[in-house]
């Protein structure tokens, strides 16, 4: 379980160009819920989701996970507990990197990078079931590096990639965004499956309102820099697409 | 022939240097030019160990130690102090020279008559056999030891680093942590580079480090096109193609000085080759759009 309290974080502080981009907020994320995070552009959505990754660190207030506050932590000591994808596919693997060992190291995201060999058969063979379920034919091109696949491919297997290692949040910020409809689809389809049976605690950014209403199981609304709408599972089902468009007509 | 020789010599003296400068240009993509200073500090230490009586081996260690603190200077000017890499690097390098000199006690130290490294192996009547020798061992053990670190756990993460800092940390790893490794490890080689040359040549001189980052810097491009042209992406196989890049600009600078090249125009010819290999692939791209 995920809980922030009182989280502010302002951007130039004291200066005409002054953001607050996430203010005051308290918020809750149940263990194994999956939430969908929606709001305008400067809502602030992103901005929270550093917050919880650690890429960016609260002005005031706390962020516990369980029973342990991490608001003070690195993102690199949070990701033991934090996975994360990028809304950039290039950002959530290393593109010299062969597939193999990209995912030997979201295999290590909670372990120290020692000095020995990882990358064994029987990783090998391990890695190669796990692509497999993608469907995509990448279990035939494990030693290619990242960077000769397309978009849509990388995203799929940094989402994979994430399981290689116990996940206690995992956060998706606009993970189709870059990506075309079809590779979107299929994309949104892993992560459901991903959660689902890893029985994840996840939270999505997206502007996709279809995306918002077919997936997750609680549906949350952000302006500047604060929570406006909060729907729950029940609630959001009954929810059409317009009316959920018509939220951001408020000029 | 001899000629040859020392240029293949000469070579494999800048085989730790060309791996180093492979490892934090091409690995950690940071331009790193502390390599001039640290390359002069192996090259000093090692002159004033093998004065004070140190073994060679003994006095090598130093050397590789002080290149890594060196090394280490310039990652955490460049990573905790915020400033560019390439600036980092040249004040390093510049504040290394008063050091160096200090070290020294002079700018130039003859090394003629102390037992110096290659000196190990007694197997050949000829002494360049005898040197060609260490130096052989000593490029397969650095060989050895690169492929085997940069296919470890960790030497993926330093690869990671490199590429994607926004991964590696999402990865729970620390790249301020691993930059530093990186530059020490790099800078270390560098120095033992400068102390191989050193003792090869019999003196260490203060200025013996100016342009050295150019000539590796060529060399690793050279390995560098190798790779792509022959599409090498096994770790083994890619720190082979930088060695190979070296011995070929070794050999292309001591085909140039023997084509009747005058020796102070060095410098120059080695920055114009540089500036060839460099700007070959472009040139090339040029002339096609030129027949279109």
């Amino acid at each position: 379980m995920l809980q922030l309290e009182h989280i502010t974080k302002a951007f130039n502080p004291g200066k005409a160009t002054e953001v607050v981009a996430v203010q005051d907020m308290t918020f809750r994320l149940e263990a194994e819920s999956y939430a969908v995070l929606v709001g305008a552009n400067g809502s602030g959505k992103s901005t929270l989701l550093n917050l919880i990754a650690g890429s960016v660190y609260a002005d005031k207030g706390k962020i516990w996970l369980d029973a342990r506050e991490i608001q003070r932590l690195p993102d690199y000591r949070r990701s033991r507990w934090i996975a994360r994808v990028f809304q950039n596919p290039l950002t959530g693997t290393a593109s010299s990197l062969s597939i193999l060992d990209n995912f030997r190291m979201a295999a290590l995201r909670r372990s120290p990078k020692r000095l020995k060999l990882g990358v064994d058969a029987a990783f090998k063979r391990a890695v190669t079931e796990k692509v497999a379920t993608l469907g995509m034919g990448l279990e035939h091109k494990l030693t290619q590096p990242m960077g000769t696949l397309s978009g849509g491919q990388r995203q799929a297997l940094t989402l994979l990639m994430t399981t290689m290692a116990d996940v206690d949040i995992l956060l998706l910020d606009e993970p189709t965004a870059a990506l075309d409809p079809r590779s979107a689809r299929e994309v949104m389809a892993i992560a459901d499956r991903i959660i689902r049976e890893n029985r994840l605690t996840a939270l999505l950014v997206t502007h996709n309102i279809a995306e918002a209403l077919r997936y997750g199981t609680r549906l949350i609304q952000m302006e500047n820099g604060k929570i406006i709408r909060d729907y729950d599972q029940q609630a959001k089902s009954t929810l059409a697409q317009a009316e959920v468009v018509s939220w951001f007509d408020y000029y | 022939m001899d000629f040859y020789l020392a240029a293949i010599i000469q070579a494999l003296c800048f085989g730790p240097l060309v791996i180093g400068l492979f490892l934090s240009m091409k690995i950690f993509n940071i331009p790193d030019i502390t390599t001039d200073g640290s390359y002069t500090l192996g090259a000093v230490i090692t002159a004033v160990g093998l004065a004070n009586g140190y073994s060679p081996l003994i006095t090598l260690v130093l050397a590789m130690l002080g290149g890594a603190m060196a090394g280490s200077c310039t990652a955490w000017i460049h990573t905790r102090l915020r400033i560019h890499a390439l600036l980092a690097g040249i004040l390093v390098m510049t504040a290394l020279y008063s050091i160096n000199l200090v070290l020294l006690g002079r700018s130039n130290k003859p090394l003629i008559g102390y037992q110096d490294i290659f000196a190990a192996f007694k197997l050949f009547t000829q002494a360049d056999y005898n040197t060609l020798a260490v130096l052989l061992v000593g490029v397969s053990i650095l060989f050895f030891a690169m492929s085997y670190l940069l296919r470890s756990d960790f030497g993926i993460a330093m690869r990671a680093t490199g590429d994607s800092e926004p991964m590696i940390r999402a990865q729970g790893v620390n790249p301020t942590r691993m930059k530093t490794y990186g530059l020490a490890i790099s800078n270390a080689l560098v120095a033992w580079s400068g102390s191989l040359m050193a003792q090869f040549q019999g003196f260490t001189d203060i200025n013996m480090g100016i342009g050295i980052v150019i000539s590796g810097l060529g060399a690793v491009i050279i390995g560098d096109t190798l790779m792509n042209l022959l599409k090498i992406r096994v770790i083994p196989l890619m720190l082979g193609c930088v060695l190979l890049g070296v011995v070929v600009f070794q050999s292309i600078l001591a085909i140039a000085l023997s084509a009747g090249v005058d020796a102070n125009l060095l410098k120059l010819t080695t920055a114009l080759l540089v500036l060839l290999i460099v700007a070959l692939p472009r040139v090339g791209g040029f002339l096609q759009f030129g027949r279109r």
